[in-house]
């Protein structure tokens, strides 16, 4: 089944509204934030659909969610969800998540964020919370620009790509996500697009259900900024796009997966290891060396 | 009463910021009055209620914001319902007349309609509907002289755009003028 | 046990289970004490990879359920300042530790100072309160990181431990009480269902209850301007209600809050102004100045911020000349001048920091404010 098809059954699946019924997601959106920030055809909302749903089929109460997100576009994902929510400083959502999941081992936290955030102000959080194997699961919507201040050069924006502050074009290179985050430590990386729902979903679920640190990059539209400025036309013609230029294999080595600006784009689950997550590391050290001194640690 | 206070509103992409701008334009560059331009905008880029704020004046400008519009233009329903309490009692509302429902306006509040958006899609390109309401505007306030507007068009618009743009100036402006007569 | 011990101490016995940190001379020794005593007691200390990511792992913590404190000094602690901002405005109970050495810049990495004092009340952006205190023997930085935790779960603000090199690695005999004789103020929890609760929504003394992640509430926490609901409101109206109430919160309750220590300021002509170990040495001045025959007491200020403003307008009505002694070039002797409003001569006596004050330094400051009344 081809991915269009895909969107299509699951537009007919979906259920059918009538005026006054509840809407389907009111129990995992703050309906009393609706209508939500995001442009017409952006993928962010596709991304926090996916994760509703995936949410729902690992079957984790929302209670023992938490989403922390750090600043821009995505970052407006913690707003939205009705889990308790952490709307923290530009960069600082991976830190704030460590700080979270250390002093609640019970608690299932998220990390939605953009790519500027995690990868350029907030790059070295990200290094070294992959690095300790700490529990979460990193969601980056990478929409290759800043979008909330207006469309600047963002350290993933590829090359070529013609924002506000690379008018002339981008001469940078651009981070390949899925190598750094392999690099670093993760223990599970994958990465869609936002026309892979179904995959993006699935993708998830394994990532939420994985002990450790699990990365999702979502490759999605920004119609207002992204694409207009790129020449790439509005969202849709820019999941056309995805359509006809992601290429899935799964286990790609990552280091082969950079993104061209009208290149194709390999996407897939990438890696998929295990590692003694950091809570789990602490207590085998620290009760190896205290003995009755130490209680294994759960919060 | 020289100082005059405009307050644009619409929904993001409708061009709110830019009609703004033209008038602000056409009055101190081109017709050497004083202006000020600021503009309220959410962190959203698209849909949401925003608005631009024009004050026009023979003298110089020093309180930046507007206060109680003598003019307002409104392109959207959310805008009119936000903004039109607002309004100067004796002052004029021109609306979207597909868009906005001019509901709950004090009588002494004299209103001027016009479809831009259909105008705008008949002239080929639905985002001029800005253009068709700058010409409305100029018509049916006669703040800034039409010359004045014309300039500030054709200076303001992309290069190579001038000519559709100040052709929805000319539209809106005949259908001010009309209004006007009727 | 040196100062650093000692502050690590007392955090633990004030409720203390989650402590983040970075690596940096003078405040080294609070991470490794931490880091070798927490384990054993039920907590987690966790090394960051830098200050802004100790200082907010910290509020994560919080909001989880423990008690949290991050330690540092001053290139540090000014990564910190976004996140006490985060901090003030989230509501967030939490304790800064500043072992203050010389600056600006990497500056006196093992000298003291006590130049950060400004910083800790404006550092941040913004307009805000916060509370700051400063100990002068390892004996208070036991004592009074009990009395930080307390305050800041009493009005839900990051408080200062505003220590110096000095202190932190000065070795004194320290007592610890017993633990049921240590008071020790609990997270004021909501007792309200979930429908009924607002996060922001002031109770009594203008504090909203707290709830945690994980307890069914699901809250949303921003540090963006919020209504009593914690959802984003870009108004100046509520900014107004918000950023009023939380410099209200502290500056309406500075009686409460205020600790200061006064001797033999009476029957004074003159009186020190000091703070942290500055005021230890203006007890030798002082001595040194009555011997001189000048009548001269202390004023000690263990709570800087929010700033005892009353007292020392009170000293200005009595005609009491001022001298403040701090180890900077005048940070709270610009807040003693100004609450002074021009009624008594008031004089610094500062220095740039590296070396505590020379006794004879104050000491001369005292002789010449006790000529200016004459």
């Amino acid at each position: 089944m081809s991915v269009i098809d895909e969107l299509q059954q699951a537009v007919k699946n979906s259920p059918r509204q009538s005026p006054g019924d509840e809407h389907p997601m009111s129990n995992f959106l703050r309906m009393d934030r609706i209508p939500h920030i995001w442009c017409p055809t952006c993928g962010i909302g596709t991304t926090v659909n996916c994760f509703a749903q995936a949410l729902e089929r690992c079957s984790i109460p929302l209670d023992d969610v938490a989403v922390v997100s750090g600043i821009g576009c995505t970052g407006r994902v913690a707003g939205y969800v009705k889990t308790d929510s952490f709307h923290t400083t530009h960069g600082r959502a991976i830190p704030f998540a460590t700080g979270l999941r250390l002093g609640n081992p019970k608690l299932k936290v998220v990390v939605f964020s953009g790519d500027g955030d995690l990868f350029s102000i907030g790059g070295n959080h990200f290094n070294h919370a992959a690095r300790r194997n700490l529990d979460m699961t990193v969601i980056c919507v990478n929409n290759f620009n800043y979008a909330m201040t207006g469309g600047q050069v963002a350290p993933t924006s590829p090359t070529d790509s013609v924002l506000t502050t690379s008018p002339y074009g981008n001469f940078e290179t651009p981070f390949n996500l899925p190598f750094l985050a392999e690099s670093v430590g993760a223990t599970f990386v994958a990465r869609w697009t936002a026309l892979h729902i179904h995959r993006v979903t699935e993708s998830m679920i394994k990532a939420l259900m994985k002990p450790g640190f699990s990365f999702i990059e979502i490759i999605a539209p920004c119609p207002t900024i992204f694409e207009r400025k790129n020449k790439f036309g509005d969202g849709l013609d820019r999941l056309k796009f995805y359509h006809d230029n992601s290429e899935i294999i799964h286990g790609a080595p990552t280091k082969d997966v950079d993104i061209g600006l009208r290149n194709k784009i390999i996407v897939g689950e990438f890696v998929d290891i295990e590692r003694p997550t950091f809570i789990e590391s602490m207590n085998a050290y620290l009760k190896r060396r205290l003995g009755s001194d130490y209680d294994i640690y759960e919060g | 009463m020289s100082r005059t206070e405009i307050k644009i509103g619409g929904f993001g992409g409708q061009g709110v910021i830019l009609t703004g701008f033209i008038i602000g334009k056409a009055a101190s560059i081109f017709d050497m009055k004083n202006a000020t331009m600021t503009q309220a905008f959410g962190p959203e880029a698209r849909g949401s209620a925003c608005s631009s704020q024009v004050i026009v004046s023979e003298d110089k400008i020093r309180y930046p914001y507007v206060k109680r519009p003598n003019v307002m233009v409104m392109m959207s329903q959310e805008a009119f319902n936000k903004f039109s309490p607002q309004i100067d009692p004796h002052g004029i509302m021109l609306i979207e007349e597909e868009l906005v429902d001019p509901a709950g306006l004090p009588d002494t509040v004299t209103v001027y309609s016009i479809p831009a958006t259909r105008i705008a899609e008949e002239l080929g390109k639905k985002i001029v509907l800005n253009m068709v309401m700058t010409g409305f505007f100029t018509a049916v306030s006669r703040i800034i002289s039409r010359e004045a507007a014309r300039k500030a068009v054709a200076d303001s618009v992309p290069p190579g755009s001038e000519n559709l743009n100040l052709n929805a100036f000319e539209k809106g402006y005949e259908w001010g003028l009309k209004q006007l007569e009727g | 046990m040196d100062g650093d011990h000692a502050c690590c101490e007392g955090a633990l016995a004030a409720g203390c289970r989650f402590v983040a940190g970075y690596p940096i001379t003078p405040s080294t020794a609070v991470v490794e004490r931490f880091a070798r005593r927490i384990p054993r007691v039920g907590g987690v200390f966790i090394q960051m990879e830098d200050e802004l990511a100790s200082s907010i792992a910290i509020q994560g913590a919080v909001w989880a359920g423990k008690k949290a404190m991050t330690v540092t000094s001053g290139p540090g602690y000014s990564l910190m300042m976004e996140h006490i901002g985060l901090a003030v405005m989230t509501e967030c109970p939490c304790v800064f530790v500043n072992v203050q050495r010389g600056g600006p810049s990497t500056g006196l990495p093992t000298l003291p100072g006590q130049a950060d004092m400004m910083q800790a009340r404006w550092g941040s952006h913004g307009d805000y309160e916060i509370i700051a205190l400063c100990p002068d023997s390892p004996q208070e930085c036991f004592d009074f990181m009990i009395d930080a935790f307390n305050l800041s779960e009493q009005y839900r603000v990051p408080v200062m431990f505003m220590m110096d090199e000095c202190i932190g690695h000065m070795i004194e005999k320290v007592t610890i009480p017993e633990a049921d004789k240590i008071d020790v103020t609990p997270r004021n929890y909501t007792k309200l269902p979930p429908d009924q609760y607002l996060p922001f929504k002031p109770a009594e003394n203008m504090v909203p209850e707290m709830v945690k992640a994980g307890d069914g509430y699901r809250i949303h926490v921003t540090g963006l301007t919020h209504d009593y609901r914690g959802y984003p409101v870009m108004s100046a109206d509520c900014q107004e209600e918000l950023v009023h109430r939380l410099v209200n919160k502290i500056n309406r309750n500075e009686e409460k809050i205020r600790h200061i220590i006064a001797t033999d300021i009476e029957d004074a002509d003159v009186v020190v102004i000091a703070y942290g170990i500055t005021a230890r040495v203006a007890v030798d001045a002082i001595a040194l100045a009555r011997k001189q025959g000048v009548k001269v007491g202390l004023l000690r200020l263990v709570v800087v911020w929010p700033f005892p403003e009353a007292v020392i307008r009170d000293l200005a009505n009595k005609g009491k000349a001022l001298v403040m002694a701090e180890m900077n070039y005048g940070q709270i002797y610009y807040e003693v001048e100004r609450c002074a409003q021009g009624k008594v001569p008031v004089l610094l006596a500062g220095h740039g920091g590296g070396d505590v004050h020379k006794t004879e330094a104050i000491a001369e400051k005292i002789v010449e404010a006790n000529k200016c009344l004459s």
